[in-house]
């Protein structure tokens, strides 16, 4: 038997034991005397939703294809195995090898979610790797960080030795050399940072200082090292369809999240919702060649053994070549028993087509995200869709024998009135009353109309990072106006509405737009217990308060102002393509509810055409 | 044409449940190429049910699935093309046609099973070396054995979904014996009389009074009645099928 770092005792008294052991079919397993680099690619959360996640899948698949990486998953165990693994002093394991992850030449942390960032410093403890940077020693792991929330690394920065700031398939490789030739030549940690920060898009903070206004905001922030250069650019990958892509992803035991096939058909999103981090981000939108995915679709299939296959990117009904490529997979699959399941698409007679294909009309539900009630504030936050395109989608689709509705909104957007937060139950009444035009005898029974809502966050390279957000009360009162609006709706007995909890959007808040500062309130947070705190039931907010008030952070200067224009933001220093003067300039469209046409109708000049690439050069054609 | 796969389960798969088992398997079909039959409808799902459930820790040399096909392959293809496509610590041992009626399923027909109980830490090297000279158990545990089968009944508490119950569990017990290798006992199974081998063993170990053993459970077999004759009693259910040859 696979040596195993848990004892059989452990094993038989936690939770999913499958989580812990690894060897699931197309895991990768080399001979350590046959590499040089050890790479242990953690999620900080528990192994369902990690393994869940694609972008982790095409790392470790790129990692594994060089003879002299091997690359492993790590994720958090759940707080049972925490709390064992604490008490008989159980290093944190990577789940190939189960061999300790402070043994490991790099810790890479995909950073997804803002509320992951106690779950960071679980890892870090659990593997006894010192959880501050500046603690490190040459034993001790490379702790790397990506993802979304790389974006703005300083709240995590001092945990941290680098972050990877872009798309993975650019400058690993180069990553990964450097650190080969500095160990081959007998170099030290430092001089391992000193070579990798000169890697573009490589972003080591410890070679970095921060001094502050009186007010609190940033004076300047600059390198500290004579290689640190004083901008990082945003890697991107301008050829999506000749890159990496792991087509014999692994299979777990346990159902996970996303138990299924994925095929990203695209990166990027020509749509420009001013609230929206990912659209900026990601920026430019490039499509992957259709051909080249029949063919990932079918190898994918056939090397997992996956009953499901989903499509995923931002704003999928974008995808041009969406036609050709679902109408493949109906054909192809479909009758071999492999589910086609869908994003949720812009609603219209091939959507509607495809959908009573793949799934049962009586169960399933249609999808908007109208993300705002009234017309006004779809404006302001630049989401194109309209009042006309939701009634006339539903109605479609209600035609067509659909009766289940789901809505998607925001609260608390910029310049939201109590009339724009009524106008979302004005709007579900409106959707309701179009099933109830539908002679009697023609319709299948009641419609239902459910309607949720999130507290809008403002997020770093949005145009909204200058927007202040409200306090928890205020919140909870716009959600009560909404409810009370709902009463007074004809139909009233059709629709629900229900809405997410403050406490956690206030904390991602803060995060999501803080500073260097905010590290000593999560090291507090996660000294009191705190870790899980994207999990409802294990989330303890008065825990978060106190960790607030005993570190002297006001969450009001993170979240309350309206931050002026000319302030230096944390993440300033990171070039994403588009600029801040584009920002600013949508910011000021916002307030004057100036919609602005999306990237293939009419290029606004974000400044992601630099790259020359993408939708930038096929709108020009 | 209906198909009987035995499979071994072993190392670290048996942390892995018997709904993680089925899924497993349903994707192996897919990833071997298994000619298998779906149901109709919205969800068609694999024509697929599994004779009897292997509790968790517990290893196997002798677990069934039968499938449905729905084209042709001979049972040498099926069982490398499953083998090629299995995961350390679960193999495919036959593939074997089986009769059609409903009533030979292996899920119907189960009657018994056999099972080794080994201590807990010598899990390993007890199960690669059934021959071991030395015993694994002690000595007086053989007399022990034989005065507790005597016993005209045996009294146990058995917990059932809804309540508890005391049943006299001696009559499906219809063999327990030492080996050097390990106790080795065959036991009523399947949906009439079911009797688990840990309860047997709790309740041995009490009699012996060394409740503190730790014990590793490892199936060795599962039988049908045989439905030929009296003698033997029971048939393995992979007996019950032929070999696919030639397509």
């Amino acid at each position: 038997m696979r040596k195993l770092a848990l004892s059989d005792e452990i094993l038989m008294k936690i939770e999913k034991p499958a989580r812990y052991i690894g060897g699931e079919v197309n895991a990768v397993t080399k001979k350590l005397d046959d590499i040089d680099v050890r790479f242990a690619m953690c999620f900080p959360d528990v192994y369902e939703i990690g393994m869940s996640h694609l972008g982790i899948q095409i790392l470790y698949d790129m990692f594994n294809r060089r003879d002299d990486v091997w690359c492993e998953r790590v994720y958090s165990p759940w707080v049972d195995l925490d709390k064992v693994m604490r008490e008989e002093k159980i290093p944190l394991f990577a789940l190939e090898s189960q061999d300790p992850v402070r043994d490991f030449d790099f810790l890479g942390i995909t950073i997804q979610y803002e509320m992951c960032y106690t779950n960071i410093l679980q890892v870090l403890d659990l593997a006894c790797i010192p959880l501050h940077a500046k603690d490190r020693t040459e034993k001790d792991p490379i702790v790397i960080g990506g993802g979304p929330c790389a974006y703005n690394p300083e709240p995590i920065a001092e945990f941290f030795d680098m972050f990877y700031i872009g798309e993975g398939e650019t400058v690993y490789d180069e990553l990964l050399d450097t650190y080969k030739e500095n160990k081959k030549n007998g170099g030290s940690r430092m001089d391992f940072l000193a070579k990798a920060c000169q890697i573009d898009g490589i972003y080591v903070p410890m070679f970095y200082d921060v001094t502050y206004h009186e007010d609190g905001t940033i004076d300047q922030f600059f390198p500290v090292n004579k290689h640190a250069p004083s901008v990082i650019h945003k890697q991107v990958v301008m050829d999506v369809t000749n890159t990496t892509y792991p087509q014999a992803p692994i299979v777990p035991y346990i159902k996970v999240t996303q138990d299924r096939v994925v095929l990203e058909v695209q990166r990027g999103c020509i749509r420009g919702c001013r609230f929206c981090q990912a659209g900026m981000l990601y920026r430019p939108t490039r499509e992957r060649d259709v051909e080249t995915l029949k063919q990932y679709a079918y190898n994918m299939l056939k090397n997992t053994g996956h009953e499901e296959i989903s499509l995923s990117s931002l704003s999928t009904s974008d995808y041009s070549e969406l036609k050709e490529l679902v109408t493949f997979l109906i054909d192809n699959f479909k009758n071999k028993g492999i589910n086609i399941s869908l994003p949720s698409l812009r609603i219209d007679a091939f959507s509607l087509d495809v959908m009573s294909q793949v799934q049962d009309i009586r169960k399933s539900s249609l999808t908007f995200a109208p993300e705002a009630g009234s017309q006004r504030m779809r404006n302001v936050i630049n989401k194109g869709l309209t009042e006309e395109d939701i009634i006339s989608g539903a109605g479609q689709a209600f035609e067509g024998g659909w009766n289940k509705v789901k809505l998607y909104f925001m609260l608390g957007l910029p310049t939201e009135t109590e009339e724009d937060m009524e106008a979302i139950a004005v709007l579900a009444d409106k959707v309701a009353r179009r099933y109830y035009e539908i002679p009697k005898d023609q319709r299948n029974g009641k419609c239902q109309i459910t309607a949720s809502s999130s507290f809008f966050i403002p997020k770093p390279f949005t145009p909204f990072q200058w927007a202040p957000m409200l306090n928890h009360e205020d919140y909870i009162e716009r959600a009560a106006i909404v409810k009370h609006a709902f009463l007074n709706q004809l139909n009233k007995k059709s629709l629900r509405y229900n809405w997410h909890d403050a406490e956690v959007s206030v904390l991602e808040g803060v995060f999501a737009r803080g500073d260097r500062k905010i590290a000593s309130v999560i090291e507090e947070a996660y000294r009191m217990g705190c870790i899980y705190d994207s999990w409802s039931e294990q989330f303890d907010n008065d825990k978060w308060m106190r960790a607030f008030d005993n570190t002297g952070i006001e969450i009001g200067f993170y979240n309350l102002r309206e931050r002026g224009e000319d302030e230096v933001f944390p993440w300033d220093f990171i070039d994403i393509g588009v600029t801040k003067k584009f920002l600013r300039r949508e910011w000021d469209r916002a307030m004057k509810g100036e919609v602005t046409p999306n990237c293939r109708m009419q290029c606004s000049g974000c400044g992601v055409a630099k790259w020359k690439g993408g939708v930038c050069i096929e709108s020009k054609n | 044409m209906k198909v009987r796969i035995k499979f071994r389960k072993y190392g670290i798969l048996k942390y892995i449940g018997h709904l993680d088992v089925m899924r497993f398997f349903q994707k192996a079909m897919r990833r071997a190429d298994i000619p298998i039959a779906f149901t109709g409808g919205y969800s068609p799902h694999m024509i697929m049910s599994f004779a009897q459930p292997l509790g968790l820790g517990v290893t196997s040399e002798g677990e069934y699935l039968d499938i449905e096909l729905a084209g042709d392959i001979t049972s040498e293809d099926a069982v490398r093309q499953l083998n090629q496509t299995m995961a350390d610590g679960i193999d495919v041992v036959s593939f074997r046609q089986i009769q059609d009626e409903k009533k030979y399923s292996g899920m119907t027909l189960v009657a018994a099973a056999d099972y080794l109980i080994v201590p807990k830490d010598m899990e390993e090297t007890a199960l690669r070396e059934h021959n071991s000279e030395t015993p694994v158990f002690p000595d007086n545990w053989n007399e022990a054995l034989a005065a507790f089968l005597e016993q005209p009944e045996i009294k146990v508490m058995k917990k059932t979904k809804r309540s508890e119950k005391e049943v006299d569990i001696r009559p499906m017990i219809y063999d327990m014996h030492m080996e050097p290798s390990g106790i080795c006992m065959q036991l009523a199974a399947g949906s009439e009389n079911n009797l688990k081998p840990d309860l047997v063993m709790e309740t041995f170990l009490k009699y012996v009074g060394e409740e503190e053993v730790k014990l590793h459970y490892h199936r060795r077999e599962v039988y049908a009645k045989n439905p030929k004759s009296e003698n033997p009693r029971f048939v393995s259910l992979e007996s019950l099928g032929w070999d696919i040859l030639s397509c």
